[in-house]
């Protein structure tokens, strides 16, 4: 038998970037443990529309957890307290009837508010403009079976580039790092082959923006990795760190005047 | 009006070549000089923007979503053909085109379809080059499965996520030209209408999602790569935010839209569980390379567990009724064979509306013979994203699955060039409706989107720009001034109706009356029908509708809003598209016309044709015009996969 839950939900409203925010309590009555958590706000806004109020604001669109538009720190998680879920796909049934939920938007000095629940993540497209690319015209490619890339490689780097770059490891962090993010993209374009010749470069150009962006630095919490949605190893962070600090050498070596 | 598809004759094979010599050229230095809008990022519109920047012209790309990463493109699982023979089991360009034609029950054309097959194997190079992952050999070499209605392993895949992967492959590049100052990215713009001066797409109008600002953008080309309009269902397997706009305000401003009828209901979705659904999900139809399609053959037993249930008591029916093809017939097939179980009272599951909607998809047998690693290793992430929306575990108990909307073959019409009838606007990917016919097989529209934004519009947009003055109409200009009015009026009316129903309200009931009439099976009376209705349900829209909030703001209702009065005109001219066409054919099944086994039956002798509408005004009929199809090299049979 389907189960059926009253909740309480406390959702931080904010008119837009420059206004105050506050906490507002709703109820959400009669909702089905196979609700999504974005289905269950669905109908709390489809109440409030009856009633002639405005409709949280939330970021979503595949529904399917691939896209990476929803995000929200649910209870004090980000994407809520199911590991590995984004919030899209965080179902009711892993919540108590009778529970109070606190839901509020990304928490970072580099995703500005945008209304509710929705942020501006753009800092996190800026850090790919810098560098997270192969840089390969359209048309000029090898044929794709000459270069052989070993399958544990290609499996690592594809553990990488699983990032949805929804935000939440930023969200998570004590610093609003975007380590895990960085490190994700700059692992997956140097591990391959084919990311090699820009290797140095992408690291330094992608940490050089991410630094611009105001986000925080890495103090080894490991909160984002808790937070991902795709299981994004901090293993990752680590090899980015490596990759920056022989970029930079190489680069200084590069920079000293040659002796006659 | 005559429509004229500018193929080129003579052997099939050198048709692309020769245009491609015939097209003209832009000169490297004045390219910069063109300016060139492109609306949405998925793998077409992302593709082409990023190219067109690279190559040098100034191109600025539109999406509704916060990153033109999130493009739906991304969700896309399975895998993407191409005829790289690879395996050596035969695979040859001419057979995918072979494939590809027959699989589109003979309606598409045969030019756009070899050319398709021919551009396949450029596609998997150059995703490669940008550092695609995809799955790999332990040799280091490209992995292959297979995907229905092919006997090849021609598939190409990035685990279940192949849409993501290479969709984050053009995000890279188009970001690499943003930031060299080749592209202008405008995200969370929203196309509201299409500018046409002197007979030409001239540019856009738009809304800023944020601060709600009505603005034109003007150019000397117009690409619309919008994708499709299968959210008309309201559920669907698209994201929420896919919708049908920009692509019918361009078909309201000239450009004929073609075979809106032909809407593919993907096989294997998983399960409606409730009046409160937003969305349905697929699992990939990789699934069932290894997964078996079986219903219990007793009406008693549809609700005893499916592992108390013996073998001798399962009906397999894939498998029964299509011996070679067995659980990978094409789409239609299975979903239609589906439907008929559970129309006859075997389907599983939990029942909805009285009705249990759904058969099983087994993996048991895949387990017992390769393990359960290797079953983890091919689907591992799509059992994951089973078990978290069902709450069961497919290794233990077989998954439960049902036919939902996925993709819609029809779009606005296009020549050869991609061009639609309004001169300089073209159309690419999901949003045209030019390769698939009336039924898209498998791993085909991540191909079909890639190789028009790589490779076909970036040299048939140039032969456009070659031969045509360059926009020269600006902000003041009165056809620009009246487009942009138009649109603040629309947004304006709106908000005034303040009557009771929410905009989401409307779309569910427009969904619904679509999905029973006009979905996996059609009739006449039930055409007729929704033919009736949908003008009653759009008139009580346009008095009762509520939108909550202004228009300079983030307003979602009032998004949603523009969105759902766009569907309402759509799925009119849906339902009357599937009354035209008397005859079934791929993914179209008029209920009239099959054969004794219950198959479509096409009509070629009345049928073999594209049915492009033309709009004639609010309140008027849609005309009908007709593309004759030609099948010189794959000659028209009934389509057999027994």
């Amino acid at each position: 038998m389907e189960k059926s839950l009253n909740l309480v939900l406390h959702v931080w409203r904010q008119k837009n970037r420059d206004a105050k925010g506050q906490f507002v309590r709703y109820e959400a009555k009669n909702i089905s443990e196979h609700a999504s958590l974005l289905e269950m706000l669905d109908q709390v806004n489809e109440g409030l529309l009856e009633k002639g109020e405005e409709p949280i604001a939330f970021d979503h669109d595949c529904r399917e957890g691939i896209c990476g538009a929803c995000g929200m720190i649910v209870n004090g998680h980000a994407h809520g307290p199911r590991k590995a879920t984004t919030v899209c796909q965080l179902h009711m049934r892993e919540f108590q009837d009778g529970e109070e939920i606190w839901i509020e938007p990304w928490r970072a000095a580099a995703f500005p508010v945008v209304r509710d629940l929705v942020v501006d993540r753009g800092s996190l497209d800026r850090i790919v403009q810098a560098g997270g690319f192969i840089s390969t015209r359209t048309g000029s490619a090898p044929e794709a079976n000459s270069l052989p890339v070993a399958k544990e490689k290609s499996d690592r780097a594809f553990d990488a580039a699983a990032c949805i770059g929804c935000g939440a490891c930023v969200a998570a962090c004590p610093n609003a790092a975007a380590m895990l993010f960085t490190a994700a993209k700059v692992a997956h374009l140097n591990l391959l082959p084919q990311g090699e010749p820009e290797r140095d470069t992408r690291v330094r150009n992608m940490v050089a923006q991410m630094d611009a962006e105001g986000f925080g630095h890495c103090t080894n919490h490991y909160e984002c990795m808790e937070a991902c949605p795709k299981h994004i190893s901090v293993e990752f962070i680590a090899q980015l760190n490596r990759e920056f600090m022989s970029a930079t050498a190489r680069a200084r070596q590069e920079l000293r005047p040659r002796r006659k | 009006m005559e429509l004229k598809a500018n193929a080129p004759s003579g052997p099939i094979e050198t048709r692309w070549e020769r245009h491609r010599f015939e097209m003209k050229l832009v000169n490297p230095a004045n390219r910069r000089k063109h300016k060139v809008i492109v609306v949405g990022t998925g793998l077409a519109g992302g593709a082409l923007a990023a190219t067109l920047g690279e190559q040098g012209y100034n191109v600025a790309a539109f999406c509704y979503q916060d990153s033109p990463r999130r493009a739906h493109s991304i969700a896309a699982q399975g895998g993407i053909n191409a005829a790289k023979n690879y395996q050596n089991d035969g695979d040859s360009v001419y057979r995918l085109f072979y494939d590809t034609v027959k699989g589109g029950d003979f309606r598409a054309r045969e030019s756009n379809v070899y050319r398709l097959a021919e551009l396949s194997v450029n596609i998997i190079d150059q995703c490669v080059a940008q550092g695609v992952p995809f799955a790999r050999e332990y040799s280091g070499l490209l992995a292959n499965r297979s995907f229905g209605g092919a006997q090849v392993s021609r598939t190409f895949y990035a685990r279940g996520q192949t849409g993501q992967q290479l969709l984050l492959g053009a995000y890279q590049a188009l970001e690499r030209q943003v930031n060299a100052g080749t592209v202008t990215m405008f995200s969370r713009h929203e196309m509201l209408d299409l500018i046409v001066v002197d007979g030409r797409a001239r540019g856009i109008v738009t809304r800023d999602m944020v601060s709600g600002k009505i603005e034109a953008h003007l150019a000397d080309a117009v690409v619309l790569c919008t994708g499709g309009y299968g959210n008309v269902f309201y559920l669907s397997t698209n994201a929420k935010g896919c919708n049908v706009t920009a692509t019918w305000r361009a078909h309201r401003k000239g450009a004929l839209f073609a075979n809106p009828c032909f809407t593919q209901i993907h096989p294997t979705c998983i399960p409606v569980s409730g009046e409160f659904q937003s969305k349905l999900t697929l699992m990939s139809e990789s699934l069932r390379n290894d997964g078996r399609v079986w219903v219990p053959k007793r009406a008693e037993d549809v609700t005893k567990p499916p592992n108390q249930i013996p073998e001798e008591d399962r009906d397999y029916y894939l498998e029964r009724l299509y011996p070679s093809f067995g659980n990978l017939v094409p789409r239609d097939i299975a979903s239609r064979r589906a439907k008929d179980m559970c129309d006859k009272g075997l389907g599983v599951g939990t029942a909805v509306g009285g009705q249990r909607l759904g058969v099983y998809l087994d993996f048991k047998d895949a387990v017992k013979r390769l393990g359960r690693k290797a079953v983890e290793e091919r689907y591992g992430n799509l059992f994951e994203m089973y078990e978290r929306i069902t709450g069961e575990d497919p290794y233990e108990v077989p998954m439960r699955i049902y036919p939902a909307t996925h993709y819609t073959m029809g779009g606005l019409w296009v020549d050869y060039n991609l061009m639609s009838t309004v001169p300089g606007l073209f159309v690419g990917g999901e949003a045209n409706f030019s390769d698939h016919g009336a039924n898209r097989l498998g791993a085909s529209a991540l191909m079909q989107g890639l190789a028009d934004g790589y490779f076909v519009l970036p040299y048939t947009v140039a032969n456009y720009l070659a031969q045509t003055p360059r926009n020269t109409a600006d902000d003041t200009h009165a056809e620009v001034r009246a487009v942009v009015d138009s649109v603040k009026e629309r947004i304006n009316k709106f908000l005034s109706i303040q009557g009771k129903r929410s905009p989401d309200s409307f779309h569910r009931e427009l969904g619904k009356l679509i999905w029973d009439k006009c979905g996996m099976a059609r009739n006449k009376a039930g055409l007729e029908k929704a033919l009736q209705e949908i003008p009653r349900i759009r008139e009580e829209f346009w008095e009762n509708l509520y939108v909550p909030g202004s228009g300079e703001e983030l307003n979602q209702s009032l998004e949603k809003a523009g969105r759902v009065a766009d569907f309402l005109e759509l799925g009119e001219l849906m339902c009357r598209d599937a009354l035209f066409r008397e005859e079934s054919c791929g993914g179209h099944f008029r209920e009239e016309h099959q054969t004794e086994e219950g198959e479509a039956k096409r009509d070629d002798e009345n049928f073999q044709f594209v049915a492009a509408w033309e709009f004639k005004g609010d309140g008027v009929e849609h005309q009908v015009h007709r593309e004759a199809l030609e099948f010189e090299y794959v000659k028209p049979t009934q389509r057999s996969y027994k």
